[in-house]
Parts: structure tokens; C-alpha cells; sequence
């Protein structure tokens, strides 16, 4: 066990410092940082000694090492657009992504895994029909369309719930959260259900194909044929023998949660990380695209990380190095 | 005699489709009593394991019973709802499936399901449960239950999961237990184990016990009567050395000559017309036909194939090579292969049996040694078509007819595949003509040359690797289990095929196969396999009347012995006169 986090570990640096490669590669060769930085009317000898003091001369792969080195202190150096650390900006604008995405992650999984299960078990009751045809439907409206018919129904003809920003939030530290006001909560709703929905349909339809699958094989032939009950067998046997190949599934889910919650945040103007990153790209400030394409790879090495671990505990199989 | 525990009166078993109810039984009559087995034997789709689905009202939908009734100790279990069922599996009727491997629930210890079961039906507390759980584990001769019993069913090896898989059919003490093809998936000597340990639970516990079968070995063995199944029906019930020995129905009487008998080798197999046409193989005249042309490679005398010391290692685990290691799977083999012999291969399942057939064929690459075909050394040849040049030569027949043709191109392309590839016609219409032709020597009919591989039966489409194998007019064929999946009349069909095409064509062999009997009636001699050493090479008959190696005395013994196996001659003699009296 130990040592195969220990060896995961190792790998996950190996991809940290590739994607690192790729990050700093979009520094040193799309652009001229300089030009970024000085105005018109600055001297060839003020951009010498500007290239000069930021090390721009040094041999690639100091530079690299420099780059390194800063990013895991956390220091990306400042953001083109806004004249700020990126880090700050980052800091800033993380927490708002983090607890989008982690609410409709969970309202994905609360809801999908379940109906999931439901319409594996119950294959041709009407239930499990109106599930199959709104997953249908989840899976090919476009996210942003969804957005903007939630807000055009609960926000502007309901006016029940607020259709951009995050409302009220309060500060813990350097965290600041939209969980502990009213307005902030209500604030929430649309987005996060918004970027559940795809995910959800997602998750029910996998669910149900492994479901189904495992449904069929001897074990479970075997169970019944022991006389256990129904609910063991479904929900003892059959499910934790489905949640092997779907943990996979859903961790990178989760992931590309984190990572695209973009358009999402863009409908609902929410202040989080893609909007940052939207911005970003249009603006061409580079700094910020690096350090958002090194944050999203670290949130799926640990995802990745994760799962393997998960996998660890599920599956025995595993435990026992042959 | 004992009393009746299992009776099942003219059950009726239907699956409703589209184009009517397909009747799966129909009005079989079977029973058991209490210390004594049936054996239920049939080919595929002859509703065996339907018969155990519906006792247990375990049918798979749409399946339903569609009458009869079937009584457990008198009392009538047939219509019972699946909650009161739930109160009978298990506890009343334990079961036992085919495959071990995929019975247990791999996520779970041992432990955890069988104390699972036991509490169902027992209402033990857990230590109690436990308790049991262990005590089942030593029944079913799994040694060191106590710390066994944690682990998961992936630590243990095919026999001892069988082993597990039957104790968690005890748990409850049922009073009857169904065994549906129990050993099937299994090496001949843990099947002799598995069967033992069934014979002796139900003498010492008094169950009755019914086992469905496809396999006449595994009933010769421990049933007390038979009942053969033909299409839904049981057509004839009685003693097992009566059905063995002298059976009345017809059916049964060519299903157990096309048996291959362990004892006497016969030229050709006795041909069961029962389930599927042989098909009327269109004979041709080799003399003229492009088949029978080029059939002078030379040299005819001495070996064909000579292997020497050949050696063969996969390496498992460790990437960064920590914790790997090394599998001989061949490990110093030589072996010669006589012009038009037939040289068998036997071994138990891992022995190396078909490595060395990928070797020969140049599919793996060697460790060590030679492998000389026909005065070369085919591991010294470095080009891919000096290579082809020998490999066309050389053909193989697969075990699995159902992966081993391309199942998205027509018949027609998969046999002319290789003569394409080898530019053996000289033109597409005598390709054709080549194929079409192929087609009716294998017994098929040209008419199949433009069907897909899905439209035929398995022992139809071993006809059609046969023909494939045949279409680059090879010197030497290797067969690698090529019967293990067929019904056994089907397997008799295609061993006389195999038989007839060997001597028209001068054909030398290498015959790979588990099943001894087999081995007996198709080769002239035989090399005994056995972890990767070939350790016994004898003339065939030499081994089976006297064999030397310690192994080979070993497997012999383990051959099932059809005491009273019938006769056909003396048998058929006496029932004539039967009749005629």
C-alpha cells in the first residue's frame, strides 16, 4: 500500500513538472513578456536592463528551474492585466469555483447514483422511462442553454432566485464563503444546478450500464440462488461491485467540474476561476493562463491520486501484490 | 429405499417470444432421494440447467413454467412466490454453478459471505456464524479454515474456490443440492477431488443431489441413475450402468458411442445424427484438384518437426523490475514429429501445452533452443517472409470457434484470406472455385461461402478454421484443443473429419488437448506436459497401458473408467436377442 502511493506520488510529480514545462513554455515563447510589461516609449537600454533583472538571458533551463521553484512557493509572478500577484488573484477567485463545484458535485452524485441504481433494478417501470428521457435530455442541451433558461424562468419571470454573482459572502481567513448568508445560499441554486445537471445525466447512465452489467453476472446468480434478500444482494453486493469501474468516471467528473466550470461562470457572471481564466485568454495575460493551467492539472493529479487510493479500498483484488 | 426428497412431475418450461412459445422442457419427470445422485446429462440446449433454474424459480425472464409441479419432502414448491422461495434457496436446496471463478463475489472475504448466508437462514449471532463458517471451510477440505476463511476469494486457487463455493451450499444444510455442471471449468484432477468431496457429503449427510451434466466421465463417476435430456425431453431415465451400459432410447445410445472411449481406440467415432446434420462432405478428387497438387514437399521420410531443448519465460509484475517474476512456461521441451504422424500434447491447464504451439508457429519468439521444420531452424530465420514461406506450411486450428473467425467478413473471405495472402490461385474466379470447393470437402456445402461466421453452429464454424487452415495447402496442422468446446457428438463429427483429411492428404499433426480419451483415439504417440516439462514421450498406446513417468501414471489414473461403458457389440447382441425372445 505504501508503496504504491509512494510510487503514485513519484508519477504525479513527474506529470506536475511536465505540465510545468508546458506552462513556463507559454512564458518564455508565446510573446514577448517585455513588450507585455514596458510602454512605447521606453529605451532599448531599459528593456536590456528590464531583461537583464528578470533573468529573461539566463539559459533555458535555469529559467525553468527559477519558474519551478517560484510556482511551488506559490509565486507566478504578476498578472499583465491587472498589475497583481497572480496568486492573490488565484487565491481570490478559488474559493468561489471550489464550492460551486463541490455542491453540484454532490448534488450530481446524491441524485444520479441513486436514480442510477432505481432504473438498473426497475429497467422497464415508467419512473425508470422518465428518468432515461430527461437524462437524454441532460446529456444534449448545451450547458450554457440550460443557464440561461433556469434564469430566464426562476430569475426573470419567478423572480425567486438572483441570476448572477454570489451574493453576500463573509470572510474566514483568506477564505471567503457563500454558505453562510441567505443571499449568498440562493445565490448558489441556479449555478450549481446548472453545472450538475450534465454531470448527473452522466453519472445515471453509467451507473445503470454497470449496474446492469454486474446484475447479469454468476456471483449474483449465486446470491439469489443462497436465498439472501433482494436489498443485500442489490445494494451490498451488486452495488459496491458496480462503484469499481465508476469511481473512475466520476473522479475525472469531478475534475472537469473544477476545471470547466467556465461557461457556467460565465452565464451567471459568477466571480470564480474561469471567469478569471475567460478574461485571461482574451486579454492575452499570460501569467494567469499558466498558473490556472498548473492549478487545474494539480486539482486532477490529486483527483487521480484519490481515486487510486479508492480503489485500494474497494477493491481487494488490488491490496494483494502477485 | 430411501425416501424421495426432490420430485419433479411433468414440468413444463416456456420462453414466449415473438414467434410463439418456445418450449425449453417439456413434461420431464425427475426425482431424487435422500444419499442418492442423479446425473442429468444432454448436449447444449437440451434444457438441463432450465430444469434447475425453474426448481429453484430462478428462470430468467421471460421464462416461466408453464406446468407440472414439483414437491420438496411432499410439500409442493411450484407456484410458491419468490419471498417464500427465498425461505427455500439455500436453506431447503443449495446450489452449485459451473465457473468458480465467477460465483464469488470478489469484493468480499470469504468470511463475510458465507456468514452472510448462514445468518439468513440460521439467525446465528456473528461469532456463532463464524463459528460455522469455519467449520463448513473444513468440510469442504480447505485446510487451515480458521485464517483462510479472511481471505477474498482471489487468493484461492480454481479448485479451492469450488471447494468454497460448495460450502457456502451447505450452509444451511440443505436437503437437496443442485449441481449444475460442477466440475466443467475444472483440471482433471481437482475434478476427481471435487467429485469425491460430492460423493462423500451427500453418503455422510444424507442430501439428495442432482447433477447436470454435459460430461459422461463426471456421470460414469458418482451418479447412482441417469436421466438424458434431448431437446426439452428426457427420453430415458434408469441406473447408470444400465444407461451407460445398455441403453434403450436411441438418442442416448448414439450420444454415449460418440463418447471417446479411454479404453480401446477405434478407427473412426460412431456418428450421432441427433442434434446437427454431420453434413455430407462432397469428396474430391486430390489426384487432379488443386488441393491435392503440390502435396510432394520432398523429403518424406524422418522427422518433420524436431524441437530441441526450446525454453520459454514470461516475466509478470514489477515495472521497475522490483518484485518481478519469471514464469518458465517451457522450460527444456524436445520433442520430434514424425512425416504424417500424429503427435498428441496433453497437460493439465498452465502445463505449457499451447505455448508450445505458439513457439512452433513462430507467434512467440523463443528463449533458447531450435525449432527445425523440415530441415530449417525457425528461430534463426530473421525475415518475416522468409518466414511466411514456412509458416504457410504450417496451420493452426484454434479452441474457440467462436473468436477464432473474423465474425465481420463473409465465409467466403475468411477461407480465401490465406491464398490471397500467399498468392497460391491465379486469379479471383479460381480462388473462388478453390474455396467453394474447400467448403464441400469440409462438409459445409458451397452455399455457405457467402454467409457470416453468426449463422453457423460451433462445430460448423470449427469446419470453417478447418477449411481456412486447409486453403494454404499446409504440410502440418496444429490443433489446440480443437473439440474442448463442442458437444461431444459434434466433437466425434469433427475428429473423423480431422481423421479422413489427415489420411487423404498425407497430413502431419500435432494434437493438443486435455482430454486423454481424445488423445487416445486420434494420436500415435503422445508427449505428457506437466509445468512447462514435456515428461514422458511414448507411442500412445505404450502410455495408456503402461505408463512410466510418475505424472503420467498420475493423469491415467485420473481418466474417468466407464465401468460397463457400452459395448456396442456384445450389447447391441444381447438386446437383439432380448427383443427377440
Amino acid at each position: 500500500m505504501f508503496k504504491f502511493v509512494s510510487m503514485r506520488l513519484l508519477q504525479s510529480i513527474v506529470v506536475m513538472l511536465v505540465v510545468g514545462l508546458i506552462a513556463f513554455g507559454l512564458f518564455r515563447f508565446v510573446g514577448d513578456p517585455i513588450n507585455n510589461m514596458v510602454g512605447q516609449d521606453t529605451t532599448l537600454a531599459e528593456r536590456e536592463a528590464l531583461t537583464e533583472s528578470l533573468g529573461l538571458n539566463d539559459p533555458f533551463l535555469v529559467q525553468y528551474g527559477r519558474f519551478v521553484s517560484n510556482a511551488v512557493q506559490g509565486d507566478f509572478g504578476m498578472s499583465y492585466r491587472l498589475r497583481q500577484p497572480v496568486s492573490g488573484l488565484i487565491a481570490e477567485r478559488f474559493p468561489a469555483t471550489l464550492e460551486l463545484s463541490l455542491i453540484s458535485a454532490f448534488l450530481a452524485l446524491a441524485l444520479g447514483v441513486p436514480m442510477g441504481i432505481y432504473t438498473a433494478l426497475k429497467p422497464k417501470s415508467i419512473i425508470t422511462r422518465g428518468f432515461m428521457t430527461l437524462s437524454l435530455m441532460g446529456v444534449s442541451l448545451p450547458t450554457f442553454l440550460i443557464g440561461i433558461l433556469l434564469i430566464l424562468f426562476f430569475g426573470v419571470t419567478l423572480r425567486w432566485l438572483p441570476t448572477f454573482g454570489r451574493g453576500e459572502v463573509i470572510d474566514l481567513g483568506w477564505w471567503s464563503t457563500g454558505f453562510l448568508t441567505a443571499s449568498g445560499l440562493k445565490s448558489l441554486i441556479l449555478p450549481a444546478i446548472t453545472l450538475a445537471i450534465f454531470q448527473m445525466t452522466l453519472i445515471v447512465r453509467l451507473v445503470r450500464a454497470e449496474m446492469l452489467e454486474v446484475l447479469r453476472t454468476d456471483y449474483i446468480k449465486f446470491a439469489h440462488a443462497r436465498g439472501l434478500s433482494p436489498r443485500l444482494i442489490n445494494f451490498s453486493i451488486a452495488l459496491r461491485n458496480t462503484l469499481v469501474p465508476v469511481i473512475t468516471i466520476i473522479g475525472l467528473q469531478v475534475g472537469s467540474i473544477i476545471a470547466f466550470a467556465i461557461i457556467t461562470e460565465s452565464v451567471f457572471q459568477w466571480p470564480g476561476m474561469g471567469l478569471l481564466f475567460i478574461q485571461a485568454v482574451s486579454e492575452v495575460d499570460i501569467p494567469v493562463m499558466a498558473a490556472y493551467l498548473l492549478l487545474i492539472a494539480f486539482v486532477f493529479v490529486v483527483i487521480n491520486l484519490v481515486v487510486d487510493i479508492l480503489y485500494f479500498v474497494v477493491d481487494p483484488r488490488l491490496r494483494v501484490q502477485s | 429405499m430411501s425416501k424421495t426428497l426432490l420430485d419433479i412431475k411433468d414440468l413444463v418450461v416456456e420462453f414466449p417470444s415473438r414467434h410463439g412459445d418456445v418450449i425449453a422442457a417439456k413434461d420431464v419427470c425427475l426425482s431424487v432421494a435422500s444419499g442418492e445422485i442423479l446425473g442429468v446429462v444432454g448436449e447444449s440446449g437440451a434444457g438441463k440447467s432450465t430444469i434447475g433454474n425453474a426448481v429453484m424459480g430462478l428462470l430468467e425472464r421471460p421464462g416461466r413454467v408453464g406446468g407440472g409441479e414439483v414437491f420438496l419432502d411432499g410439500e409442493k414448491i411450484s407456484g410458491k412466490s419468490q419471498v417464500e422461495m427465498r425461505k427455500i434457496r439455500g436453506k431447503r436446496i443449495g446450489m452449485i454453478f459451473q465457473d468458480p471463478l465467477t460465483s464469488l463475489n470478489p469484493l468480499e472475504t470469504i468470511a463475510k459471505q458465507l456468514i452472510g448466508t448462514i445468518q439468513t437462514h440460521l439467525g446465528f449471532n456473528d461469532a456463532e456464524a463464524r463459528e460455522r463458517a469455519i467449520s463448513l471451510l473444513d468440510q469442504v477440505g480447505i485446510p487451515n479454515p480458521s485464517e483462510r476463511v479472511d481471505h477474498y476469494p482471489h487468493q484461492f486457487s480454481g479448485g479451492m474456490r469450488q471447494r468454497v463455493v460448495i460450502a457456502l451450499a451447505l450452509c444451511a444444510e440443505p436437503e437437496v443440492i443442485l449441481a449444475d455442471e460442477p466440475t466443467t471449468a475444472l483440471d482433471v484432477s481437482i475434478q476427481a477431488q471435487i467429485l469425491d468431496l460430492l460423493r462423500k457429503l451427500v453418503r455422510e449427510k444424507g442430501v439428495g443431489m442432482i447433477i447436470i451434466t454435459h460430461d459422461m466421465g463426471v456421470i460414469a463417476e458418482v451418479a447412482d441413475r441417469v436421466a438424458v435430456m434431448y431437446r426439452g425431453v428426457v427420453v430415458e431415465t434408469g441406473p447408470t450402468a444400465k444407461i451407460l451400459g445398455n441403453p434403450d432410447h436411441p438418442y442416448s445410445r448414439s450420444l454415449i458411442s460418440a463418447v471417446p472411449r479411454p479404453d480401446v481406440r477405434l478407427h473412426r467415432f460412431p456418428m450421432v445424427e441427433s442434434i446437427e446434420a454431420a453434413g455430407e462432405r462432397k469428396e474430391l478428387d486430390l489426384s487432379t484438384h488443386w488441393l491435392g497438387k503440390v502435396r510432394d514437399f520432398g523429403q518424406n521420410e524422418g522427422s518433420l518437426l524436431k524441437v530441441d531443448n526450446l525454453e520459454m519465460v514470461f516475466k509478470t509484475g514489477g515495472m521497475f523490475g522490483s518484485g518481478s517474476s519469471v514464469v518458465r512456461a517451457v522450460d527444456d521441451v524436445s520433442f520430434d514429429i514424425r512425416h504424417g504422424e500424429c503427435f498428441g500434447i496433453v497437460g493439465e491447464s498452465g502445463s505449457g501445452k499451447s505455448t508450445i504451439a505458439r513457439l512452433v508457429t513462430s507467434i512467440y519468439k523463443s528463449a533458447g533452443g531450435s525449432i527445425n521444420f523440415a530441415g530449417t531452424d525457425l528461430t534463426k530465420i530473421k525475415k518475416r517472409k522468409e518466414l511466411n514461406v514456412h509458416r504457410r506450411q504450417m496451420q493452426m486450428i484454434f479452441q474457440d470457434p467462436f473468436s477464432s473467425v473474423n465474425a465481420r467478413m463473409r465465409v467466403r473471405d475468411i477461407i480465401a484470406e490465406p491464398i490471397r495472402f500467399h498468392k497460391l490461385a491465379s486469379s479471383e474466379a479460381e480462388t473462388r472455385q478453390i474455396v467453394d470447393d474447400l467448403l464441400d470437402h469440409v462438409g459445409l456445402g458451397a452455399k455457405a461461402a457467402v454467409k457470416y461466421p453468426h449463422e453457423f453452429s460451433g462445430g460448423q464454424r470449427q469446419r470453417i478454421s478447418i477449411a481456412r487452415a486447409l486453403a494454404t495447402r499446409p504440410r502440418f496442422l496444429i490443433c489446440d484443443e480443437p473439440t474442448s468446446a463442442l458437444d461431444v457428438s459434434i466433437q466425434a463429427q469433427i475428429l473423423n473429419l480431422l481423421k479422413d483429411l489427415q489420411d487423404e492428404l498425407g497430413l502431419t499433426m500435432m494434437f493438443i488437448s486435455h482430454d486423454l480419451p481424445v488423445i487416445r483415439q486420434m494420436c500415435d504417440r503422445v508427449g505428457v506436459m506437466s509445468k512447462g516439462k514435456m515428461v514422458e514421450i511414448a507411442e500412445t498406446e505404450e502410455l495408456f497401458v503402461a505408463p512410466k513417468h510418475d505424472y503420467s501414471k498420475h493423469l491415467i489414473s485420473l481418466m474417468p473408467s466407464y465401468t460397463g461403458l457400452m459395448n456396442k457389440e456384445s450389447n447391441h447382441a444381447e438386446a437383439g436377442q432380448a427383443e427377440a425372445s
